[in-house]
């Protein structure tokens, strides 16, 4: 075994992409990977849980997980490398705020399995299976991962020292943070390893951000020809870039569509949704109910959209599950 | 970080009685209430009122903390359109209001534990009556309980 910091990299729930960062550090991935011991990364190289567990605890320098936590097998690897890291960061959106996964929360566990197992259009299931978590077959034992009922953040069942945001993060913040961890030099724990300001900070239409603006009709990006140069919200796009963390250095913005909001919010703010809404809002047209509501019509999904990434680390955290109770 | 510990006050036992958090702007609705309570008039003691300087200062977080802390209903209070002090402050509640409905019904919580009212400062019966309506249909759905739901969620990760 070397002397150099040992780093880990794990996936929970999540699509892959947060892994495609790590790659795409390109040239800089061999000064990583000269830098530092890479001792579990399972998307790219043969290592085993049990690997891990052989690990003394704390034994691992920082471990970057990405993925919201969504069945108790991810929830079992993120205690066990907590518990053999001495720093555990929440990489990417979906560990950081719950990511699209989480939008999983406006549904529950049976609605969900339904839909997926019986009545998606193209499900073909005549003997109607169920996944099950324990199943035998001729004498083997087979086993699956609970699914919850609710999907979560890292730090809603893990401690998280340090959040790397984005879906997926930039390589840049990524590089980054990794050079800040390495330089023995930590920010105070629980710093996200962004820049701590709006996006419309370092968005290149920033100039052309008027000072008033009242909006009559919130547009989809594919109803109109979009300007190349003007501000996304003054062409009457819903763009989350005024309640939402710079640092991606507005690539969305710069590929002529809004910002959805994967960086989550500044530090001064709790809730991300409930800070765009407020925004948007205070934007629309209209004093009156009837005018007020029609351009509201206009923003189909307002859950979907201002709680794109962070519904599960919002203050509700899912839609009730209960729905609409009896008096008592 | 984002792991906030919810600590409600116990729910006390027996009947259900509504606890409503209301958002009251400095210049109209907290002063209907005051001179409610100068005139000796009676009503429902579920509210909890908060004074703000203006309706405009409600940030929906406040809304949204307020429910995920145990508040059964949220009530906001400002000038009659055109009457605000500053201008235009409950304008913008008004149209914050209706956004923030919209996201409540989507996460399941019911229209009738989010109310918006006009209420001017010479309008203290006004405001008795909003307020008995308001916990009466409260009273109704019965307690929102997202608190305990908060705690279920963390019950199904803890081994």
């Amino acid at each position: 075994m070397s002397g150099k910091p040992k780093v880990a990299f794990y996936w929970c729930s999540s699509c892959g992409g947060c892994e495609e960062t790590v790659v795409d550090l390109a040239e800089a991935i061999l000064d990583v990977a000269a830098a530092v011991e890479i001792v579990f990364w399972p998307v790219a190289l043969d290592f085993k849980r049990k690997d891990i567990e052989a690990m003394p605890d704390g034994s691992i320098t920082a471990t970057f997980l990405n993925g919201a936590i969504r069945t108790n097998e991810q929830e079992e690897m993120a205690r066990l490398l907590r518990k053999k890291s001495a720093l555990l960061l929440a990489f990417g959106a979906c560990s950081h705020l719950g990511g699209i996964p989480g939008l999983a929360n406006l549904f529950d566990r049976e609605s969900i399995l339904k839909t997926v197992y019986f009545e998606s259009p193209s499900t073909v299931n005549p003997e109607n299976v169920l996944p099950l978590t324990r199943y035998r077959d001729n004498g083997h034992k087979v086993t699956l991962p609970d699914f919850h009922n609710t999907v979560r953040t890292l730090d809603q069942v893990v401690d998280v020292d340090y959040y790397v945001p984005g879906c997926p993060p930039m390589p840049r913040i990524l590089g980054a943070a990794l050079k800040t961890l390495l330089s023995g030099d930590l920010p105070p724990k629980g710093a996200v390893l962004a820049p701590d300001y709006a996006l419309c900070e370092e968005c290149p239409r920033k100039d052309t951000k008027p000072g008033e603006l009242s909006i009559a009709e919130f547009k989809r990006p594919q109803e109109l020809l979009i300007d190349e140069q003007t501000c996304l919200l003054a062409q009457g796009l819903v763009c989350m870039g005024p309640a939402t963390r710079a640092g991606c250095e507005a690539v969305c913005v710069q590929g002529n569509m809004p910002c959805t909001g994967c960086c989550g919010s500044t530090g001064r703010v709790q809730d991300q949704g409930a800070k765009i809404l407020s925004c948007l809002a205070s934007l629309v047209a209209g004093k009156e109910d009837a005018e007020i509501d029609h351009v509201l019509d206009t923003i189909p999904d307002p859950v979907g959209t201002f709680y794109r990434y962070g519904l599960p680390g919002s203050f509700l955290r899912r839609k009730r599950l209960n729905g609409v109770q009896a008096p008592k | 970080m984002r792991n906030r510990q919810l600590s409600p006050p116990p729910v006390p036992r027996g009947a259900f009685e509504p606890r409503i958090v209301a958002f009251f702007c400095n210049w109209c609705t907290y002063l209907a209430a005051d001179l409610a309570g100068t005139s000796r008039m009676k009503y429902a003691p579920n509210v909890r009122v908060v004074r703000l300087m203006c309706s405009g200062r409600v940030d929906p977080q406040f809304v949204l903390d307020a429910f995920a802390q145990g508040a059964d209903g949220v009530l906001i209070g400002g000038c009659h359109p055109g009457d605000c002090h500053y201008q235009e402050g409950n304008y913008k509640t008004l149209r914050r209001y209706h956004l923030l409905k919209r996201v409540l019904r989507e996460m399941g919580i019911e229209e009738d534990r989010f109310r918006l009212e006009w209420i001017s400062a010479a309008e203290a019966d006004r405001l008795r009556i909003a307020v008995n309506d308001m916990v009466e249909k409260v009273r109704a759905l019965g307690p929102l309980d997202l608190t305990p739901k908060a705690e279920e969620i963390q019950e199904e990760v803890t081994v």
